[in-house]
């Protein structure tokens, strides 16, 4: 009987001490998990959740001093799958920080435009092409549409415009209405 | 490796659906031209968004035949006039691929004469070396007329060796679809001859032509043709049976060869080439009497229709003037269809213009395209992978685009659907299953591209920070080292009188010189 005891209770201990370093072993570490949030951010990069960038704010996720609702431009889409991922309850995105748009681009009006190189040096992903005195471009697929060129600007000659994204067929949940695109499909 | 058995054997190919034909209706009327439009809209968008170079000016006069657009390389298609005319400014049209969208077209204001350029046709074309040939049905604008429009020229030249059989697709299996019928029914010699044509330029040594069993008169002229071919190459024709979706390129490889395409391959890879009866036609237009690819044949049929039949319309033409010509729309036509009604569009206005893949417009009543039956949940009776030819699971494709986990569709290999239709057509819940797979491949793909373009941005701000952080490092220690000089006081005062030096002796010098 005390055999029996003594074995299984070995046996746990074996079992429970081997499991314990597993876990320990194979646990996210910080970094990872730093990376992994990383990757469901937008790389925006336009600060409005008051870190200076993608990889910071997710930092500051990981160490649990931010709030996972702070990114605009990810939605509330971002906000699940940051939810899902750090497996806690998600929440509505919080508008302080900005409101959810569509892709923008920014567009510079080359007439207005001075050549005064400010949003060159505002442009978190250098997507601004252009020297001193001369007029300045968006390279349109680098840009992240961030707005952070906006605001230096001095004469106001930066536009942001809705990026030209391919078509994508509307979702048939109601094929019932006679919506272009979807064809019943019945041979006569 | 044996080359392939192209036809010797007919083998079968999985799922597909034996449906109801229809062509007779618009073959009972002879072909016909109708006649010519005011203005033509020509796209030069292709499929990929990509612009073609456009090299007349707005006002110029042009003549039928005349090259509109230059190609830089073989995957571009040169656009050229349907008729004389003078050119007019790039209008917007509503777009075919992106409903709803509009795409640039440039405008040709006929003038009604109908001048051609003078045609510059080519006799020994049998001789030619390969690369000419294909070079000369690119500049003359040859696209795949079977729907695609993908650039021949590409397809042909191509760096796949070993290309051993020229497969003629003449099965179109679409049920209303009557236009490749009509042209062999017509035009079986040139048929039979356009096919040496692409054989030739593709290199392959053989022609298979491939049509459907029930087509019975089309069957005995293309024999005829064949034996009366005074070119000698060896043809042969084979009836495949008719069991839609046949007429697509995969689906007819393995039936005549019993070879499957791999999923991530090309018919290139066993060796087989596969072209449409009408670009055939179009190859021999092109060399042998030197015309510029600019009409094709367009079915236009359906109950919509007054009278049913095919047209050769010039490329350009708003599809609603060929409507007219058919006898014009009955009272309760109800959607315009683009091809046939198994994977056909519905067209969101009769403006649109022909392009080198139209191939059929469908007029559906209005009771036809009522849908009586509302859509079911999904009961799992696998009828549509019994039916499905490109041997997928059409309900798990469903349920995962539905519950918008694209990136498990497309572990499905969501993008090996064909859009034929058929898992939609056997449906008891009549789900619109194309309809969700069209949206969860453009969902997909802009998941992709959201994805590519974030990392980009991310690479893009990581280099910036690493380039700022040099900047800061450098100006420093820049700073750094003029510290620790001024700190140095005898060498610094001894660096200030040599500068003081240098300046008196540069005023100096420039006085003397003024």
């Amino acid at each position: 009987m005390l055999n029996a005891l003594l074995i299984l209770t070995g046996l746990m201990a074996t079992v429970g001490c081997g499991l314990l370093w597993l876990g320990r072993r194979f646990r996210d570490d910080s970094d990872r998990l730093v990376e992994r949030i990383n990757e469901i951010l937008p790389q925006t990069q336009c600060a409005q959740c008051n870190y200076p960038g993608c990889r910071p704010y997710a930092e500051a996720i990981a160490r649990g001093e931010a709030d996972i609702n702070q990114c605009p431009p990810g939605g509330q889409a971002g906000v699940e799958a940051l939810a899902q991922l750090l497996n806690v309850d998600a929440k509505p995105l919080d508008e302080s920080h900005g409101e959810h748009k569509g892709p923008v681009v920014a567009v510079i009006d080359e007439d207005r435009c001075i050549g005064c190189t400010l949003c060159i040096q505002a442009c978190p992903v250098d997507a601004i092409f252009g020297a001193a005195r001369r007029m300045h471009t968006v390279i349109e697929s680098e840009c992240t549409g961030c707005e952070l060129c906006l605001p230096p600007c001095p004469v106001d000659c930066i536009d942001l415009v809705d990026r030209a994204e391919p078509y994508c067929p509307p979702r048939p949940d109601n094929a019932g209405d006679a919506s272009p695109g979807v064809i019943p499909l019945k041979v006569a | 490796m044996k080359p392939l058995a192209v036809g010797d054997t007919l083998h079968a190919f999985p799922g597909g659906l034996v449906l109801r034909h229809n062509k007779q209706v618009a073959c009972e009327l002879p072909l016909e031209r109708p006649a010519l439009s005011e203005e033509y809209l020509l796209q030069v968008v292709d499929r990929q968004g990509r612009r073609a170079k456009i090299i007349v000016e707005e006002g110029e006069r042009v003549l039928g035949g005349q090259a509109l657009t230059r190609a830089s390389s073989d995957l571009e298609t040169v656009t050229h006039a349907p008729t004389s005319g003078r050119i007019g400014p790039i209008v917007q049209s509503e777009s075919l691929w992106r409903p709803g969208s509009r795409i640039d077209c440039l405008q040709l204001l006929a003038d009604g004469r109908d001048d051609f350029i003078e045609a510059e046709p080519l006799s020994d074309w049998i001789t030619l070396d390969r690369h000419r040939l294909i070079d000369l049905l690119r500049d003359r604008g040859l696209a795949g007329l079977g729907g695609a429009v993908f650039p021949s020229a590409a397809k042909l030249r191509g760096d796949w060796d070993g290309i051993h059989t020229l497969i003629l697709n003449g099965a179109e299996c679409e049920p209303w679809i009557a236009c490749d019928e009509m042209l062999m029914r017509t035009r079986a010699d040139d048929v039979v001859r356009g096919g040496i044509v692409l054989a030739r330029a593709a290199g392959a040594g053989e022609v298979v032509l491939a049509i459907e069993d029930q087509m019975g008169a089309v069957g005995e002229r293309l024999s005829e043709a064949i034996d009366d071919c005074p070119i000698d190459f060896p043809i042969k024709l084979v009836r495949v049976a008719t069991i839609y979706p046949e007429g697509g390129e995969r689906q007819l490889i393995q039936a005549l060869t019993g070879e499957e395409v791999p999923f991530d391959g090309l018919p290139q890879d066993l060796g087989l080439l596969c072209h449409n009866v009408a670009t055939a036609v179009a190859a021999l237009d092109a060399v042998e009497r030197g015309r510029a690819l600019i009409e094709r044949i367009v079915t236009v049929t359906g109950p919509g229709v007054r009278r049913p039949r095919n047209l050769i319309a010039r490329i350009g033409t708003p599809v609603g003037e060929l409507i007219e010509a058919a006898g014009g729309r009955s009272d309760d036509a109800g959607r315009l269809v683009l091809g046939g009604p198994m994977s056909g569009s519905a067209l969101p206005s009769d403006r649109i213009p022909v392009h080198k893949g139209t191939n059929c417009l469908l007029a559906l009543t209005a009771e036809q395209v009522r849908r009586d039956q509302p859509v079911m949940p999904c009961i799992n009776c696998g009828e549509c992978v019994r039916v499905c030819p490109a041997r997928l699971l059409p309900q798990q494709l469903y349920k995962m685009i539905e519950g918008e986990r694209h990136d498990a569709a497309a572990a499905l290999n969501l993008f090996d659907c064909i859009e034929c239709g058929c898992c939609a057509q056997v449906c008891p819940s009549h789900i619109p299953l194309v309809d969700w797979y069209r949206h969860g491949k453009a969902a997909r793909q802009l998941e992709q591209l959201d994805q590519r373009r974030a990392r980009l941005a991310q690479r893009r701000h990581d280099a910036r920070q690493t380039r700022l952080e040099q900047e800061r490092l450098e100006r420093e220690a820049r700073r750094e080292k003029r510290r620790r000089r001024l700190a140095e006081g005898g060498q610094a005062k001894d660096e200030i009188k040599a500068a003081i030096e240098r300046a008196r002796r540069k005023k100096a010098s420039d006085s003397d010189a003024g």
